[in-house]
């Protein structure tokens, strides 16, 4: 068990979508990660394609300054394309 | 003329219970892992195996339940036959041991389904051709599994070499069993409706023997071999499966839950 690494699933729903995040997993190595998330992830039939990563390979940013890194976007309507008219055909942008 | 179409449909009753009831007691071992698999994701992955190897074996009862005149369920054929009309090979009923006993036992059997079913998928009886390639995708991803646990648990620890390695001294000799034939069976490979078994054996043997050789396994030189499950002659652990399997169908008849 203490050989067991952690590793993150990405699961594509179907095709054409993105990956997405979807949960965890321990296994010895990324092949049988890829064959557990199978397993815990997809049995419903909730996606067509999976990555995984092992989660010590993903740098992250810290929690503790979330507030300095994402608040000061939050006064900055500008930055929504929300100013430009646009044409009916691209209603849904 | 009646009487060789009679004498055939019998014998592909009887091979579809051999094909369920392989299919079925290795599933319902594997169920015994619920809540025992060694860490969380292999405790599901095992039992996702198990419901596999049981929807396989509903279909081929399904089938076998069919050719009978007397309306018999394919439920009724699971759970209301006695060790001695099952027709399993004996290494599909052998209790579920350790993790590695197990990963070998299915790896022995999942690389024999793969061929077998690849086989089966030519048969000239359609339904059953059809069933063999709805298993096969699955039989597919099991042998994925085991192979690649074997290598691992070879390869890895000394402990886990040694129990591998105790796995294949102990269940090495209940694989020859896996392709015998019996008369009816040599009809049907006549007639086409099931492959031929020699084929399969050189196949896995050719693939299993790499495999072992590749993760320094040594197979044991002899030992008893084991025979007697296409006659219904079984192992004392067939019992006490089909007892634990069978109890509450057969305390209440007709039960619903």
């Amino acid at each position: 068990m203490s050989e067991l690494k952690l590793y993150e699933v990405f699961i594509r729903a179907k095709s054409g979508l993105n990956h997405r995040h979807v949960g965890s997993l321990h296994a010895s190595d990324a092949e049988m990660a890829l064959l557990n998330a199978r397993d815990v992830y997809t049995r419903r039939k909730e996606g067509v394609s999976i990555w995984v990563v092992e989660a010590d390979k993903i740098t992250a940013s810290n929690p503790k300054q979330e507030h300095e890194w994402f608040d000061p976007a939050e006064d900055k309507v500008y930055r929504h394309p929300t100013f430009y008219p646009l044409d009916k055909e691209v209603e849904n942008m | 003329m009646n009487q060789t179409v009679t004498v055939s449909e019998q014998a592909l009753y009887q091979y579809l219970l051999r094909l369920a009831d392989s299919s079925l007691t290795m599933g319902q071992r594997l169920a015994e892992w619920c809540g025992h698999g060694p860490y969380l994701e292999e405790d599901v992955a095992l039992t996702n195996v198990s419901l596999d190897a049981i929807g396989h074996a509903q279909m081929f009862y399904q089938q076998a339940a069919a050719l009978t005149s007397n309306e018999k369920s394919a439920d009724d054929l699971a759970f209301l036959r006695d060790a001695h009309e099952y027709r399993n090979p004996i290494i599909t009923e052998l209790p579920r041991g350790d993790f590695a006993y197990t990963t070998l036992k299915q790896y022995f059997i999942d690389a024999f389904n793969l061929y077998l079913f690849t086989g089966l998928q030519n048969s000239n009886n359609e339904t059953l051709a059809l069933s063999a390639r709805k298993a096969l995708m699955e039989v597919k991803y099991h042998l994925k599994r085991s192979e690649a646990w074997v290598e691992r648990l070879a390869l890895s620890t000394e402990t886990a070499q040694l129990k591998i390695q105790k796995a294949l001294d102990d269940l090495w000799f209940y694989t020859p069993e896996l392709f015998e034939v019996d008369e009816d069976m040599q009809g049907l490979i006549n007639a086409a409706v099931i492959p031929d078994y020699d084929e399969i054996k050189q196949n896995w043997r050719q693939l299993v023997e790499k495999h072992l050789n590749a993760c320094e396994l040594k197979l044991p030189e002899s030992g008893w071999v084991a025979t007697g499950g296409l006659a219904g002659e079984h192992s004392e652990h067939l019992g006490y499966l089909l007892a634990e399997m069978q109890f509450l169908p057969r305390a209440y008849p007709g039960c619903e839950w």
